[in-house]
């Protein structure tokens, strides 16, 4: 069971940076009007940031990590560990985590390597990262998070194009004796691999022009076999259902109640089916911060880019307890509680 | 959940787009002029947070009118 609590680090800092390129979902041609109000009434997306081509999920953490970085008066080469969480990568190799080590200038005895989850990534993402830095006594290590879904989106697949946003984030993680302990709750079901795929392009189905060919799949969605395919229905189902049957377990192994966290801080998965988990929970509204409605969903990026964007004011020189929980591609599935204590929260960066 | 009628009160309400009265135990979902997949979320959520069942999308794809609905919530409430 992937349970399991890390003493001694302690999270320092949070940036994250999104395109300046703003779309509307009001703009959106291939719903009616009254398709377009239900969209935005059901998923809460209706605006999103969305890169234009050439812009790479690195190139969003780069200039997020650039300012966390002269914000916290961290040197560069006092960075030992980065890694990379994301499914949007610069290549399909080299790793994009060793990229970002050259280009931020960072000592070349920095171990850096990719993590490849979505929606789950910032809670695997900070259970990997701590649990090196507690086994191994590193210092200083920068989680980089995010992702360009935009890029791999049918703009004719209704299913799909409203609903995401792209952008990247980087998390500053210090060893810190005596920091309060992170808790974690990692889960995976592969059976549900289907679910949420692009299925061609990688080894198990070679990228070939077949895989390019747009074909309808039901009216309102036509995509090629490269580009993002969501079975809506079938992640809902799995979100509402073991999302708050994990997390209920978890704050009873951890000795908490919704009662013990200032903030329960969601992947932007979609508003209806993150607000029929939070109703399961019993979390307060006012406890639930979204930002889907701003930068749809980000993916990987949408929980520290949620805690940036809504709750800069609430924790800037303050101690607060957080839950968050990410879900969706793979099946995967986490949750962690943690303290964010003086964290460094610099603006989003628009690029 | 006491009978249909209650049942499909409580479906008129969270559909704001529906006159009240547009639902009937014979509705066939799919005649509905406003009906969408976003529907299919509505009701599964609907379904789970106000009667703790479950309907998966295979489910509402093996039902048509709302009476059929009914009927399988109240079984699975039973079980």
């Amino acid at each position: 069971m992937a349970f399991f609590s890390i003493q001694d680090i302690a999270v320092k800092g949070i940036a994250a940076a999104v395109p300046s390129n703003m779309v509307s979902n009001w703009d959106y041609d291939l719903l009616t009007e009254s398709e377009k109000k239900l969209l935005i009434k059901t998923t809460g997306v209706e605006q999103r940031r969305m890169v234009l081509p050439g812009m790479t999920t690195s190139d969003l953490c780069f200039e997020a990590a650039e300012k966390l970085l002269k914000e916290l008066h961290w040197k560069k080469e006092e960075i030992e560990i980065l890694i990379f969480v994301s499914q949007s990568t610069d290549f399909y190799l080299p790793a994009t985590a060793i990229i970002l080590q050259d280009r931020l200038g960072l000592s070349k005895s920095c171990m850096a390597f990719d993590i490849g989850l979505g929606c789950s990534g910032y809670v695997y993402g900070l259970s990997v990262i701590s649990g090196m830095m507690k086994a191994t006594g590193l210092k200083k290590g920068l989680l980089m998070v995010g992702d360009i879904s935009t890029a791999t989106c049918s703009n004719e697949d209704k299913s799909t194009y409203p609903l995401f946003g792209d952008a990247g984030t980087v998390t500053a993680l210090q060893y810190e004796e005596n920091a309060k302990s992170i808790s974690f709750d990692l889960n995976s079901d592969g059976s549900g691999k289907d679910a949420i795929i692009i299925p061609h392009g990688g080894l198990r189905n070679l990228a070939s022009p077949e895989s390019f060919v747009k074909e309808e799949i039901t009216p309102g969605i036509v995509r090629s076999k490269m580009d993002l395919a969501l079975n809506g229905l079938d992640v809902f189902n799995f979100s509402i259902k073991e999302v708050p049957n994990s997390l209920k377990e978890f704050l009873e192994k951890i000795g908490t109640t919704t009662e013990s966290y200032d903030y329960f801080v969601m992947h932007q998965a979609n508003k209806l089916m993150n607000e029929t988990i939070r109703k399961k929970m019993k979390f307060a509204p006012e406890k639930v911060p979204y930002s889907i409605s701003k930068y749809g969903n980000t993916s990987s990026a949408s929980i520290p880019l949620t805690i940036v964007s809504e709750l800069s004011n609430d924790l800037k020189n303050s101690e607060k307890k957080l839950l968050l929980a990410g879900f969706g591609v793979g099946l995967s599935w986490g949750s962690v509680s943690l303290n964010l204590k003086n964290v460094v929260l610099p603006e989003i960066i628009e690029l | 959940m006491n009978n249909i009628g209650e049942f499909i009160s409580t479906l008129e309400t969270e559909f704001d787009e529906l006159a009240p009265g547009t639902l009937k135990p014979e509705t066939k979902f799919n005649d509905l002029d406003e009906w969408s997949s976003m529907y299919s979320l509505i009701i599964i959520a609907l379904i789970d947070t106000e009667y703790e069942v479950t309907i998966s999308g295979e489910d509402l794809m093996s039902i048509s009118k709302v009476e059929e609905l009914y009927e399988m919530v109240k079984l699975r409430m039973k079980q």
